[in-house]
């Protein structure tokens, strides 16, 4: 028994390393997915202090006008930029009736705010565009190749690369912008960035339309993966690990959580999973996550926790 | 209100902490337990079933709930879970053992939750906020999946699903197909006074100030000598036992049979609205948001009948979602603190109602 669980795995790892490399690397592209989700998060709760349940939900809102749109005709570049107007026209609608009546609210309030959120957009997305299965054909190739004996896939490589590409843009955007370093502003402290005259409504707006804009790019992807249907919001859930394990407040901890438990949970469930009846998929990844946090409470990346009384 | 405390002299230290201090309080209550006991007289099958019937179980999860993160500020995601513990243990105890009273199984049942509750509580010490809201959800879909793979839960059936055995208790039929819709009721409304009363006590003794100490700053709390560690323990414990027992009621006095899939995160998420909506810190607040939450999805789906309005099927459901979350955010921003806070700005109101100077 023990040997099944603590030799046997890693016996298996060592006996076929290109399949090991292999399991390896599609976890990794995994991860780059759940990142893109939890970069969402993260953005949100950095420059806001709100933990935006509703991000799951706007991946999913973004995918649908998305697909919607091009059903109806629209090339895919103009369905791209009327997507990201509507996203940003929802960031406003957002701030203006919901966030600024709930300045000054205990996190927990906020939370089940986004909560609420996300039933209302999950509703006016499926009474716009409809609710069954849609395919999204953006034109990403997809097509497998090899290298030195590697099965890879090219809409995976896809992925990551505009992952990359936009972790990349938001850094630049993030450092070198007059609007960035108000975001950075805000996000360090609420008080002094208003008292230098940085108007926080208008960061609020800008974040939520970069998150919705975060949020289209991953609805692109997983969209493009498995078809735009109600449980593409559900991979939220599959971020929250993620964004704990990252800390809440990190963009690189986002990418780097996301990359260890998207390794994790593929290693887990081919060598582990068979040993313990499959589907660990579900809980693995917070278990691990629960793990790393009892050794560091604020995630890997996460800014330390002074408390004070 | 109408009533005041005025003239009504405390003059034991016994009569300064009741759990009613106010004689017409008492009263209400007591109306308001009475009543609850008439209402099968009244009500028909659906609303016992359909209404009634759950409003008490999350009634009952939400005070649970309530004691952990409304009492003691440990936000939990995990209710869904700690109710699934609840109702399979009590399965599996009744299929076993059937000779022992189906109240005494419940109990059991939640005893079971509470230590389920109190290994996951563990993390608490360390990981605190939001941080531990989503570890809790490490506990809802782990106890999920276990209690979907372990056959030993569910006696090996082959649909995996439990079915509530007939029981009987003083030779009337409690549990299973043949139960009628009122003794359920009756037996969830005698549980669910009891452990509110329970609750009520506990919070206004020792152990709900330390609760509440922690809850303000924890830290601040330890300094004054309060054990962080087995406060947080108990309030886990208690909570998931509470939770726990509505599980169990959940599948013998409501449903009949369920799967693991009737206590999934968005039953977590329904019962932490119940505590918001109704109030953080308020038993009675677990009542309203309970009624609150399990009444609107009704009206929302009778509403369009009542008014003549027909629609495609699925396009109702998501008006409905939709409406369902604005309400929710429109009850947040109007009223943060919750229904409980509302009825208490109501009675100050009425206190010096008509002449408000």
């Amino acid at each position: 028994m023990l040997y099944n669980f603590l030799i046997a795995p890693f016996l298996d790892m060592a006996g076929s390393p290109v399949f090991f490399a292999e399991v390896v690397i599609s976890g990794l592209l995994t991860g780059v997915m759940y990142s893109l989700v939890a970069l969402g998060f993260v953005l949100i709760f950095k420059a806001s202090g709100v933990f935006n349940f509703a991000q799951g939900v706007m991946v999913l809102f973004a995918a649908l006008t998305l697909v919607g749109l091009m059903e109806r005709g629209v090339p895919v570049w103009l369905a791209l930029i009327l997507t990201v107007a509507v996203m940003t026209a929802l960031a406003f609608a957002i701030e203006r009736i919901m966030l600024r009546h709930l300045v000054n609210q205990e996190g927990i309030i906020l939370f089940m705010a986004t909560i609420g959120l996300s039933y209302v957009l999950q509703g006016l997305g499926e009474t716009l565009w409809g609710s069954n299965v849609k395919r999204l054909d953006v034109g990403i190739p997809n097509a497998s190749f090899e290298i030195g004996g590697i099965l890879l896939n090219e809409f995976d490589l896809f992925a990551a690369a505009s992952g990359a590409v936009l972790v990349t843009v938001l850094a630049v955007f993030f450092h070198y912008t007059r609007i960035g370093r108000a975001l950075r502003a805000v996000a360090d402290d609420h008080q002094a960035a208003l008292s230098v005259g940085i108007p926080l409504k208008h960061i609020w707006i800008i974040v939520w339309s970069v998150a919705g804009v975060v949020g289209l790019v991953a609805g692109i992807m997983w969209g493009a993966k498995s078809g735009v249907q109600f449980s593409l919001s559900l991979i939220a859930l599959k971020a929250l690990p993620v964004l704990i394990l990252g800390g809440f407040t990190s963009v690189p901890g986002a990418i780097v959580g996301g990359l260890i438990i998207g390794v994790g949970e593929k290693v887990a469930e081919i060598y582990w999973g068979p040993l313990v009846g499959g589907a660990i998929e579900t809980w693995f990844a917070y278990m691990l996550a629960l793990a790393f946090l009892v050794f560091r409470p604020q995630g890997l990346f996460g800014e330390r926790i002074i408390e004070r009384v | 209100m109408i009533y005041r405390e005025a003239g009504q002299f405390k003059t034991s230290y016994a009569g300064d902490q009741r759990v009613f201090p106010i004689l017409q309080d008492r009263w209400c209550v007591a109306a308001a337990i009475l009543f609850a006991y008439a209402i099968p007289l009244l009500a028909n099958e659906y609303w016992l079933q359909a209404v009634l019937i759950p409003f008490l179980i999350f009634a009952l999860a939400a005070i649970g709930l309530n004691l952990l993160t409304g009492y003691c500020g440990q936000v939990s995601l995990g209710t869904g879970g700690f109710m699934a513990v609840g109702g399979y243990m009590t399965y599996k105890i009744t299929t076993n053992i059937p000779d022992i009273n189906i109240i005494v199984v419940f109990l059991i049942a939640g005893l079971c939750a509470a230590l389920v509750g109190l290994v996951f509580g563990l993390p608490s010490l360390r990981i605190k906020g939001f941080y531990l809201a989503v570890a809790t959800l490490a506990a809802q879909f782990f106890i999920g999946w276990i209690l979907n793979k372990v056959g030993w839960f569910y006696n090996y059936n082959a649909s995996g699903t439990i079915t509530a055995p007939p029981r009987e208790m003083f030779g009337i039929v409690v549990t299973g197909p043949h139960a009628s819709a009122e003794v359920r009721y009756l037996v969830a409304l005698s549980l669910v006074i009891v452990f509110a009363l329970v609750a009520k006590n506990l919070v206004r003794g020792k152990v709900g100030r330390a609760w509440m100490a922690i809850r303000d700053k924890d830290i601040a709390a330890e300094i004054i000598g309060i054990r962080p560690l087995q406060t947080k323990l108990l309030a886990f414990t208690i909570s998931s036992f509470y939770c726990g027992v509505a599980g169990a009621m959940t599948v013998f006095l409501w449903l009949g049979s369920a799967e693991t899939e009737a206590f999934d995160i968005f039953l977590s998420f329904n019962i932490l609205f119940m505590v918001i909506i109704g109030g953080l810190g308020s038993i009675l607040g677990s009542f309203l948001g309970a009624a609150f939450i399990t009444l609107v999805p009704v009206f929302l789906t009778n509403a369009p009948l009542m008014i003549g309005l027909s629609m495609p099927i699925d396009m109702q459901k998501h008006i409905e979602v939709m409406l369902f979350g604005s309400l929710i955010i429109f009850f947040l921003i109007v009223e943060p603190n919750g229904l409980a806070r509302l009825w208490q700005i109501t009675k100050e109101k009425l206190r010096l109602w008509p002449f408000p100077y």
